[in-house]
């Protein structure tokens, strides 16, 4: 049985909704990084232990059970939220984790030297900070931020569980309703189609700041 | 938290052996296919190449929780029967089959020329030059990634409670529902889950240590 076209309309929405709570997830995931990769960076135990501790949580959780918890045990304490909303609190908990270690291995990677040379040029720790090891960091974060970003675009499916309608919760629906594959088929290609454009704009990103031909 | 706990230990404790059979099982089944597509992709066949490439291309860039429901919803119109947990296996481990895969090509492509020409000049076989110089080598190489794939296999297989296996993930689902404490539930499953992680990174970590100590391969 073909899919008609208002349910392909229906899915289209999906993958848009899907794009949307991932796009400010993966915000959110990265504005959290920032002071956890700076934590972990700092070489003071009070800071480093609960960051370290933090992506050590996130490397082993799933994104269900994080859902789960804000979303049907968050009442419990008070803590009410949408669905959209816990999915994108949900997605910006779990993405945090791994952008951190992204972040903290892009500023171990800037050269010791350069940052020697830039406090003896009479930088300030914070002007060497900006100037000099931010700008380098970068180079070496982005390729692997748009590859984590690539797995929270997939991890977002997910979301579907705790009733949003994006694309997955879509295809669901679908499916029960026409009895086929087919729904799984589209949704598999859309996803496709994101993931791929999601990485066009990482090598076009990369080849804008010249990354890998220094 | 606690009587929680141990009022559904052996509950969780079932979801927990459900959660490492599938994962392990998943991973067993990946690693022939990921080997073979690591050949292919270095097939000298255009074909044979295209096809690899496709494959890994579909597994690596849609995510985990589709796959799951396509195999599920397509194994019985191909008239397979498989009970939920087994579509569940054959789901993750074509999935793993295609991160794996990406491990043993870079492990291979590792390994410095010339030693397996200087094995070759030695007079080993191109089979004892495979077993004794490029396999233990590449496996030392490959360990952190092998390790990291299979604590993602493990997170990921929580997925498979959407169709109805009664993983961890599932477990937890059900005393959520019939305490009235998915708080706890929740967490009690996290934590378990998050135990999984730690353990099998540190036999990882162990693993590492003894293959550099032991060093004369």
């Amino acid at each position: 049985m073909a899919l008609s076209s208002s349910d392909l309309l229906m899915m289209l929405q999906g993958l848009g909704l899907t794009a949307l709570l991932t796009f400010i997830g993966t915000l959110l995931a990265l504005a959290l990084a920032v002071p956890l990769a700076l934590s972990l960076r700092s070489g003071r135990v009070w800071l480093v232990a609960p960051a370290r501790l933090y992506v050590e949580v996130m490397r082993g959780a799933p994104l269900v059970l994080l859902l789960f918890l804000l979303y049907y045990g968050g009442p419990q304490f008070g803590l009410r939220l949408s669905a959209p909303v816990a999915g994108i609190v949900g997605l910006g908990l779990f993405g945090a984790g791994a952008f951190a270690e992204i972040l903290r291995a892009g500023l171990d990677a800037v050269h010791k030297g350069d940052v020697e040379a830039a406090r003896m040029l009479g930088m300030s720790q914070m002007q060497s900070f900006q100037y000099i090891e931010i700008p380098q960091a970068a180079r070496t974060v982005i390729p692997p931020i748009f590859g984590q970003s690539i797995i929270l675009v997939k991890e977002s499916a997910v979301l579907s569980v705790i009733t949003i309608a994006e694309l997955t919760k879509g295809a669901s629906e679908l499916a029960t309703i026409t009895f086929s594959v087919q729904p799984f088929i589209v949704a598999a290609l859309l996803y496709w189609a994101l993931v791929e454009l999601v990485a066009q704009i990482g090598f076009a990103v990369e080849r804008r700041y010249h990354i890998g031909c220094h | 938290m606690l009587d929680l706990l141990t009022a559904n230990s052996d509950v969780l404790l079932k979801g927990l052996l459900t959660t490492l059979g599938v994962s392990l099982l998943a991973i067993a089944l990946g690693a022939p296919l990921g080997l073979l597509l690591a050949t292919a992709s270095r097939h000298p066949s255009t074909a044979v190449r295209g096809v690899a490439r496709i494959y890994l291309s579909f597994w690596r860039g849609t995510p985990i929780l589709v796959q799951l429901l396509l195999i599920f919803y397509l194994l019985p119109l191909i008239r397979i029967n498989l009970p939920p947990a087994g579509a569940a296996v054959v789901a993750l481990a074509f999935n793993t089959a295609a991160f794996q895969s990406e491990i043993y090509r870079a492990g291979l492509a590792a390994i410095p020329v010339g030693e397996i020409e200087a094995a070759k000049m030695l007079g080993l076989t191109r089979r004892q030059s495979l077993i004794w110089i490029e396999i233990p080598q590449a496996i030392r190489i490959m360990l952190p990634a092998l390790v990291g794939e299979i604590l993602a296999l493990v997170r990921n297989s929580s997925l498979v409670s959407v169709i109805a296996v009664t993983d961890l993930t599932r477990r937890a689902q059900q005393i959520a529902s019939s305490t009235f404490k998915p708080l706890e539930s929740y967490a009690v499953a996290l934590i378990m889950y998050v135990a999984i992680a730690l353990i099998l990174s540190s036999i990882g970590m162990w693993l590492e240590r003894r293959m550099r100590c032991s060093g004369t391969v």
